[in-house]
């Protein structure tokens, strides 16, 4: 229905008389956006905290900025940071070792072996990893002696549990078998996240179980048990600092045991948060180049190159309105 | 085919060549307390193309998915090519198949799904050489040259390097026909495969499975296709309630069915 009249005024935008059935002829461009003068406020709040939190970080001398700065790059602070990335590195392989096992298992035919390692998910994600560490160290004093044979039988290989059980096996032992129950929760999801039809068409095909498991199954998984696990390794890497207690020389424990002999104990503090920030974020970024490896073929673009994502390339068929290039309608 | 017949099927390969391709006999299948398929007779001979026509929930898909031993028959038996499909006889005695021999059993068969299940990480050309590589061993090589002639067939060639979700439901189902093809069944079932197509998709779909017909390809097809089923199909069995109603030529069980519940199903679709 076409109006005839001229455009009605902003001063009497209803005011126009129109025929019934009939609409005012508008162009909604350059309408003045709403305002947000709350948003401003909390800006304005923010900006002032801000600017406390600068000064204070400048002028309390407490920070002791150049002990921090004497420390970061310290060797002793290195061997921490090493232990610290092995006991992680090492914890997480047997956590996804362990976790992939105690997941098929969960998920077998067989009553008692899914029941048994339901049983382990419980029994370790329900006790504080900190008890679990202390525990495993303190065990000789409910095992004295560890011997390897036959059950029941003649043993082969047979020792003290306090010079089998060092406070580094201890630790390992702690966090890799919590590991493993947490990521056997994820492991599961992600195998149980892959639509079952997939298992019917490779199954269809003549593929057997362990093929359809390795080639199907877990690539398409990995979408799904790839970001929990990066969160799991950041976790576990601060979850280390916990085996302070057993007197490992981790990061933590390497500048605690500094500032009890140098009183020093804020800017040593400050180097121990610096060095898991550092960490952290390295893993951050490791995790996002993994996932967008495992994402190939889940969405209708191609995925994205190692190196247009490292350099911060945008993706050439990404849905932007700059992104109408003849790359994007090729795909198509 | 007689029940004389199908007992001679079962004598080792002696009379390979006459024996029909599939043979199942009084097939029973129950989920819980609901009997799906309540004895299920039905025959498909060497070439033959057979339709099976019915209502949803009338059993067709479960017993297109028995064949291959996706399910588990309860009671009867399903013979394909004179071997009994998931079991195995030892004088009196039936024993289950291991996995392992049931997944050799069905390298020869080849199954086209409802929702294509085509595998989202690999490329067309990946999807159509993983079993031809993997399963029989065949070298990259090789498996690749047949692919390729495989895409060509389905007209899909020039999409060989594209991930399954770049491409149409009708593009995707015909390469999940090319990766079925690519193990070289002699049977091949199809379960509803165009039912989850867009209606101009269809007929892409439907052409390519003409075509195979015309090549002599054993086919059992499950499909609310009624055309199809009058133009390609050498014999529609029309299922209802877990029983097979009816069974002839097309036009004996389209044109003039002599079951009143055939009659019911087939006026919908006027």
């Amino acid at each position: 229905m076409a109006t005839t009249q001229p455009p009605a005024t902003r001063d009497d935008p209803g005011k126009a008389e129109l025929p019934p059935g009939a609409v005012p002829v508008v162009d909604v461009a350059g309408a003045s956006p709403v305002r947000h003068p709350l948003r401003w406020l909390a800006v304005l709040l923010l900006a002032v905290l801000g600017a406390q939190l600068v000064h204070f970080l400048v002028t309390n001398p407490h920070f002791e900025w150049g002990t921090v700065g004497a420390y970061f790059g310290a060797q002793v602070i290195g061997q921490g940071i090493v232990t610290t990335v092995e006991l992680t590195a090492i914890a997480m392989l047997i956590g996804i070792a362990g976790g992939v096992l105690v997941a098929v298992g969960r998920m077998s035919e067989n009553r008692v072996l899914s029941t048994v390692c339901g049983a382990y998910v419980w029994f370790f994600r329900g006790i504080p990893v900190l008890v679990q560490l202390v525990f495993w160290y303190n065990l000789s004093a409910l095992l004295p002696r560890i011997s390897f044979g036959v059950p029941f039988g003649p043993e082969f290989i047979s020792g003290h549990t306090n010079t089998l059980i060092t406070p580094w096996l201890a630790a390992i032992l702690g966090l890799g078998l919590n590991e493993a129950a947490y990521m056997a929760e994820i492991v599961r999801g992600g195998l149980l996240g892959v639509d079952q039809g997939q298992t019917e068409a490779a199954a269809a095909l003549g593929m057997g179980r362990a093929r359809i498991l390795r080639r199907v199954i877990l690539p398409q998984a990995m979408r799904f048990i790839i970001p929990p696990t990066g969160s799991q390794v950041i976790n576990m890497l601060k979850a280390t600092s916990l085996v302070s207690v057993l007197a490992l020389a981790d990061l933590l424990y390497t500048v605690q045991s500094i500032y009890n002999r140098t009183f020093e104990t804020i800017p040593l503090l400050i180097v121990a948060c610096l060095w898991y920030l550092v960490m952290t974020s390295v893993l951050y970024v490791g995790q996002s180049f993994i996932e967008r490896y495992y994402a190939r073929g889940a969405t209708r673009h191609a995925p994205q190159g190692f190196w247009n994502f490292a350099l911060f390339r945008r993706r050439p068929d990404a849905p932007s309105p700059a992104a109408d290039s003849p790359l994007a309608k090729e795909e198509t | 085919m007689t029940v004389q017949d199908t007992q001679a099927a079962t004598a080792p390969e002696a009379a390979a060549a006459e024996v029909p391709m599939v043979v199942a006999q009084r097939v029973r299948k129950r989920f819980g307390q609901l009997e799906v398929l309540r004895g299920i007779d039905l025959e498909v001979g060497r070439g033959e193309v057979v339709v099976l026509l019915g209502p949803s929930g009338s059993g067709k898909s479960t017993f297109l998915r028995c064949i291959n031993h996706l399910e588990q028959i309860d009671a009867g038996s399903i013979h394909v090519e004179g071997r009994l499909i998931g079991f195995r006889r030892s004088g009196e005695r039936v024993h289950h198949l291991r996995p392992r021999e049931v997944t050799r059993q069905r390298r020869d068969i080849g199954m086209v799904f409802q929702h294509f299940n085509l595998f989202p990480h690999q490329t067309v050309l990946e999807n159509v050489i993983e079993a031809p590589v993997g399963v029989l061993g065949l070298s990259k090589a090789e498996a690749r040259k047949t692919a390729m002639e495989l895409l060509t067939r389905v007209g899909l060639a020039e999409k060989a390097a594209s991930y399954p979700r770049q491409l149409s439901g009708g593009q995707q189902q015909r390469v999940a026909i090319a990766r079925a093809l690519a193990m070289r069944p002699k049977l091949m079932l199809f379960d509803e495969p165009t039912s989850a197509l867009d209606p101009e998709l269809v007929g892409e779909v439907l052409a390519t499975m003409r075509d195979l017909a015309r090549d002599g390809l054993t086919m059992l097809v499950v499909t609310h296709e009624i055309g199809f089923a009058k133009e390609v199909a050498d014999r529609v069995v029309f299922m209802d309630d877990g029983q097979v109603l009816e069974t002839g030529t097309p036009q004996e069980v389209l044109d003039s069915p002599a079951n009143p519940r055939t009659r019911a199903f087939l006026s919908r679709f006027l």
